[in-house]
């Protein structure tokens, strides 16, 4: 890739959403904002490399997106009134007084994710729209036809539109449950990356991961005293942290307690235990995401399995069941009972969890390791059977069926 | 913009029938705020009949255009500048009539 390429992709990474969110308040539409930053960016690629890279691309490019926008009202001649407005605000208005924050990349994100439009279309919206993402590329993610994945996001900016759903930061009051929306968004971004499903899909798809991550990391720069913002960032980094060290040669998932320790990402696992850190200092009682993201730092601290601080664990998972009662919290909560009072009581407790998590595969997957610690073969070998039934991930497949394999 | 604010009852499980002091007061507090343009409760669905004259001849039926448990059983119109402020009043209307609230836009 030459210099004037990289510049086009960089400022693609960068600026997209500015684009996009700017263009998006000035005209009062998503859909000639998205098409204008779309038409600024083929123009770029068309310009730059003659007339050079601009010395400030992301000004350049609203510049040129605003003008497009401008051009295409104007051929719509039935727009008469967007026209005016259009043309009115043109020249460097002030952006209007706003709620909590002020930047319109907020806004854009918070209306991708309003509580109005469906989860999976928040999760379209967002990577297309604050993203920058291409259809085929999110159709890609979530295993869906590109024209499904099309008429999603055709639909959800069709109601954007039809329903008046504001294109703005929610006031002070709404804002802790609008913002827990957008953290949900962006972990399930990062979770399909982390564990891609489907037959023919990578194990691990690291374009999402490290956009649920970018994305993430920009929502801390705008609100960066939201301990769960914060929280959930350390998460996502400590989990990154480790993919080095999570598929093997032979394309199989290894295991927490298998893993090469020394393959993982150092620097992002000094930034999550700083972030984490930081939480503690705070003293504000943390939420699900600051607790997750600790015991990620407890288990990245240690040297290896054995050295892991368990009680910690415990603890943390203790906290985590007060505020998150669910049967998949309590099923993880097991496996550190497993290492401090022994595979039995752990095999009991989560017995109990049976009928609510029956289909779920960790939950097979977990029973069937803690049977092969207590020596019951056979049985075993069944949970094996029913985890990899339902398992939907190849290199976890691959990682199940070798460990069932072994039981002799 | 105008939204029809749709209250939906359940047949097998439906809301209390001491509300009418409530919806009063909230209706109130609509028109002092600017947001009611109109509002009317329903008689229940054995009232409904349908009429179909797409054909040759006008067919008449006794009862709703849909046979559910869930019916509609009254309307408001609302004037509200977005759909966060019409959420938030349908968040208050749902506790008020003790009903699930359907919010949708005019076109």
């Amino acid at each position: 890739m030459n210099d004037v390429e990289e510049a086009v992709v960089r400022a693609h990474r960068e600026e997209w959403a500015r684009v996009v969110a700017t263009l998006t308040r000035r005209f009062g539409d998503i859909d000639v904002a998205e098409d204008a930053a779309a038409e600024a960016f083929a123009t770029a690629v068309e310009r730059w490399p003659s007339d050079g890279v601009p010395p400030a691309p992301g000004a350049w490019l609203t510049t040129t997106a605003t003008r497009k926008a401008i051009d295409r009202i104007r051929r719509e001649s039935k727009r008469d009134d967007k026209q005016k407005e259009a043309l009115t605000v043109y020249d460097d208005d002030p952006p209007e007084p706003l709620g909590a924050i002020d930047d319109d990349r907020l806004r854009l994100i918070f209306t991708c994710c309003h509580p109005a439009l469906a989860t999976e279309a928040r999760l379209a919206l967002t990577l297309r729209m604050v993203g920058g993402l291409t259809v085929p590329e999110i159709a890609r993610a979530f295993l869906v036809a590109e024209t499904t994945m099309g008429q999603r996001i055709t639909r959800a900016k069709a109601k954007i539109k039809a329903a008046r759903i504001p294109y703005r930061v929610p006031s002070a009051e709404d804002l802790p449950t609008r913002v827990s929306g957008v953290l949900a968004v962006l972990f399930l971004v990062f979770n399909e990356g982390y564990l891609a499903t489907g037959p023919d899909t990578d194990p691990v798809r690291q374009d999402l991961t490290a956009e649920a991550i970018r994305l993430t990391r920009l929502i801390r720069t705008l609100l960066p005293d939201d301990g769960e913002v914060t929280g959930l960032l350390a998460l996502m980094l400590l989990t990154e942290a480790r993919r080095p060290a999570r598929v093997s040669a032979t394309g199989e998932l290894v295991a927490l307690d298998e893993q090469n320790r020394g393959a993982w990402d150092a620097e992002l696992i000094a930034e999550g235990h700083r972030l984490v850190r930081e939480r503690l200092a705070a003293g504000v009682a943390p939420g699900r995401y600051q607790i997750l993201a600790a015991i990620n730092a407890v288990h990245t601290s240690a040297r290896d399995m054995r050295d892991t601080d368990w009680s910690q664990v415990l603890a943390l998972y203790n906290q985590l069941i007060r505020l998150d009662p669910s049967p998949v919290v309590a099923l993880n909560r097991a496996i550190a009972v497993a290492e401090l009072d022994g595979p039995e009581v752990a095999l009991a407790a989560i017995d109990r969890l049976e009928p609510e998590l029956a289909g779920y595969h960790p939950f097979h997957a977990t029973r069937a390791d803690l049977l092969r610690r207590l020596g019951r073969g056979a049985d075993s070998r069944a949970a094996y059977d029913r985890a990899i039934e339902l398992a939907d991930n190849t290199a976890e497949t691959a990682a199940l069926t070798r460990r069932r394999d072994q039981l002799g | 913009m105008q939204y029809l604010v749709s209250v939906i009852d359940d047949k097998e499980n439906p809301g209390s029938t001491d509300r009418q002091p409530a919806i009063s007061e909230f209706n109130d507090r609509l028109i002092a705020e600017g947001y009611w343009v109109f509002a009317g409760g329903l008689a229940d669905t054995g009232a409904a009949t349908v009429v179909d004259n797409r054909g040759e001849r006008a067919v008449v039926t006794d009862g709703p255009f849909l046979e559910s448990k869930e019916y509609l059983a009254g309307v408001w119109v609302w004037e509200a500048p977005d759909l966060d402020v019409a959420l938030k009043l349908a968040t208050e209307a749902s506790k008020v009539c003790d009903r699930k609230i359907e919010v949708r836009p005019f076109q």
